[in-house]
């Protein structure tokens, strides 16, 4: 059940990102690091409180420590102006449009993924590949979260058990343990 | 509320002046407009917990600040180009207690003595005000010693032959060498050149309170989780735990009250957004070389060279593949060594500098640096099939080398920060505009020292090698942005003892304000090529010291 896109939103989001990131001969994909349900989660974050903008710190409790990233950080009144703004869009407030309208990612992608079509699901991959290349504006903000998706914090929603970090030999966090100076100056 | 001085900003410049005058006796008020995730609001020799080895939170989120959509600023390279070209992200340090120095890997270089002098040591050049310091390396250096204990610097004294002379040894023994940077080194060498371990303000060993550095690799626009990093930590902490210094944290100071030549007050902004006014004795301003102008300006400072000289370093990065290794720049201090050879004259500089038709040129320290962290990779990296087994090879970040010299920008009056004209932030005031491009003294020493870090890489044995630069420029031949991004702001409010030409004395107060004092690296008058912090620490504590009447220590 996706937190903020429709559900059809939701299967065409989750297309798109298999394409941009597809399994492949044992490497996991988008589908398999819950790359779209990092965007999701990321495009509903006020659906959370605190909002799913900063996950917390020092550690994860991955390398020891205390699991701080999931307790995610309370927003200013500044931070959730500017986040509001991006995610969700200027929508007419004046104190959203000091420097004019925005567009926020809600309507990015909302618009976006209606551009792709209902049924880019069903189509094939050179279809969906054509596709995605028509709007290289959407495909920018695309690719850059699927990227966040697959290798960032699993806290976050995608990295669903660190699989992305997992297949690049990439430890990702490290507090409290951190690396050794052997680990450091040798090969 | 009132305090004996009014800080604006809580990094490096402002946490100094607040240790010195607090160590004195003196009363201060901290005001950072940023939030405070550096220190524990319950036990301020603590760290808050907040910073953590987290990509999305602090790359692509704005966890320090500042958010572009709530500050953003303007940019044009010159004034042909119209109002501006860009709003949002230029050349931004973050926005929260501590600083510039949350953010910093904490390499924090000494200048050398010609730094000081560089119309008397080199001469003139077209076009930029080249002009020597009011003070020289000596009268700085008991500063530096002070400043260098103060926060921790790991390096050896003796490893770099071009070093200024110094008084003491380091705090403490350099830190664990990087891989990449130890293939790198013994390539510099083998070409002539002279690596050396980077001072840096990262522990090496437990330290003043704070733990050892435990390699964590998560050190360059990021907070250091557990306070390894000693700028500007070690002396905001201090400052605090003397009970005399009180931080306000998003506290946005919007005008400094002037009354002739004397600052009454400070107009604010607090967390609830209400304006409030507080007397001040003194105001030290420290905002760095993009906010300090944009606040002299706001509370109707005026002076020519106010907001002119903006020097930025103008970035040559040289970059090579290295198939056959994997040199994990994950690990470690971010820049373990670096190398001043592109800061010392000799003949073939020379014979370049005029084949160029400039009297000199003057590169910058070079840094020995790996690639940067998985999704900036991925981002870089082709969608589609091949995709994950691009990644698994990390032919972007595992396998790749790089240098960065840190090229000393001239100071050219045309280089700018003034207020925009329409662009405004959340909080309705005019935000900086800056008009910035290199010259052709950046321009010329690019090209030649990138030459010779190209010949580096290919004796380290790089398969290919890619030469650009930040901000960039057609020459390249690579569609960089025009914006600069090296983070070093510097210039804006120069230091001299012409009151008709610079904007603050010897001692960094305003020559028509009689209490108001810039700490932070606005008031340099070249901008060397290497890392500002530790020199405008060094000023910081200067100014504080003559203020407060104490000698360093």
């Amino acid at each position: 059940m996706p937190v903020w896109l429709s559900e059809q939103e939701y299967a065409t989001l989750r297309a798109a990102c298999a394409q941009l990131m597809p399994s492949d001969q044992g490497a996991p994909g988008a589908e398999e690091a819950g790359v779209a349900e990092y965007i999701d989660t990321f495009l509903g974050a006020f659906t959370f409180d605190p909002p799913r903008i900063w996950a917390g710190g020092p550690s994860s409790g991955r390398k020891g420590g205390v699991a701080g990233f999931a307790t995610f950080h309370h927003l200013s009144r500044l931070d959730e102006l500017a986040w509001r703004t991006r995610l969700e869009g200027s929508q007419g407030r004046l104190e959203r449009e000091f420097n004019g309208p925005v567009v926020g990612l809600q309507q990015r992608y909302r618009d976006g993924l209606a551009a792709l079509g209902e049924d880019f699901g069903e189509v094939d991959g050179s279809e969906q590949r054509r596709r995605l290349r028509a709007d290289e504006a959407f495909l920018e903000i695309l690719w850059e979260h699927c990227c966040e998706g697959m290798y960032g914090a699993p806290e976050y929603g995608g990295n669903r058990d660190g699989i992305g970090w997992a297949y690049i030999a990439y430890e990702g966090d490290v507090q409290p343990r951190g690396y050794s100076d052997a680990e450091v100056s040798q090969p | 509320m009132t305090a004996d001085a009014v800080i604006i900003g809580s990094g490096p410049g402002g946490a100094t002046a607040a240790e010195v005058l607090t160590r004195a006796g003196w009363s201060v008020v901290i005001m950072e407009k940023g939030r405070n995730h550096l220190l524990d609001p319950d036990d301020p020799t603590k760290p808050a917990g907040d910073y953590s080895n987290d990509e999305i939170k602090f790359i692509s989120r704005y966890f320090l600040g500042p958010d572009p959509l709530i500050e953003p600023r303007a940019f044009r390279r010159n004034a042909d180009e119209g109002e501006h070209t860009h709003v949002g992200e230029v050349n931004s340090i973050p926005t929260t207690v501590g600083g510039g120095g949350t953010h910093a890997d904490g390499k924090v270089p000494r200048f050398r003595e010609e730094d000081f002098r560089l119309f008397s040591t080199h001469g003139p050049q077209d076009g930029a005000a080249v002009d020597d310091w009011p003070i020289d390396y000596d009268e700085l250096e008991p500063f530096y010693a002070e400043v260098e204990r103060a926060i921790g610097v790991a390096g050896r004294a003796g490893a770099n032959p071009f070093a200024a002379w110094r008084s003491g040894p380091y705090p403490m023994p350099p830190g664990a060498p990087m891989y990449g940077a130890v293939l790198s080194s013994a390539a510099a060498e083998k070409v002539g050149l002279h690596p050396y371990e980077a001072p840096t303000a990262a522990n090496s060993i437990a330290y003043d309170g704070r733990p050892a550095c435990n390699n964590c690799g998560f050190c360059a626009f990021f907070g250091c989780p557990i306070h390894a990093k000693g700028d500007p930590v070690a002396l905001l902490t201090r400052a605090m735990a003397t009970g005399r210094a009180e931080l306000m944290a998003e506290t946005y100071v919007s005008r400094i009250v002037t009354e002739g030549r004397k600052a009454t007050g400070v107009e604010f902004i607090g967390p609830d957004g209400v304006t409030r006014t507080m007397d001040a004795k003194l105001v030290i301003v420290a905002g760095g070389a993009i906010e300090t102008p944009r606040i002299l300006l706001l509370s109707g400072l005026e002076h020519p060279a106010l907001g002119r000289h903006l020097m930025c370093h103008f970035q040559t990065i040289v970059v090579g593949h290295f198939p056959h290794l994997r040199l994990h720049p994950h690990k470690g201090r971010a820049v373990t060594h670096v190398h001043d050879d592109a800061m010392v004259q000799d003949e073939r500089t020379r014979e370049a500098a005029l084949g160029a038709g400039l009297p000199w040129f003057r590169g910058g320290l070079v840094e020995h640096s790996g690639g940067g962290l998985p999704i900036m990779e991925a981002r870089h990296s082709p969608w589609g099939r091949g995709h994950a087994q691009a990644m698994r090879d990390s032919n972007l970040r595992e396998r790749m080398w790089a240098f960065i010299m840190q090229g000393e920008d001239l100071p050219y009056a045309t280089n700018t920060v003034d207020l925009s004209p329409s662009v405004r932030d959340a909080r309705g005031f005019p935000v900086a505009r800056v008009t910035y491009e290199p010259g052709r003294h950046e321009l010329a020493a690019s090209k030649y020292h990138g030459k010779i870090l190209q010949s580096v890489l290919e004796e380290m044995g790089a398969q290919w090698v890619i030469h650009t630069s930040s901000p960039g420029v057609s020459y390249h031949g690579v569609g960089a942005t025009p914006v600069p991004e090296s983070r070093h702001v510097i210039g804006t409010a120069r230091m001299g003892d012409n009151p008709d030409t610079s904007v603050v004395d010897r001692w960094g107060r305003v020559h028509t304000l009689d209490n108001v004092v810039v700490a932070d690296s606005s008031v340099f008058v070249t901008s060397s090529g290497y890392g500002p912090t530790l020199t405008l620490v060094a000023l910081a504590a200067r100014a504080a010291h003559h203020l407060a009447g104490t000698k360093p220590g």
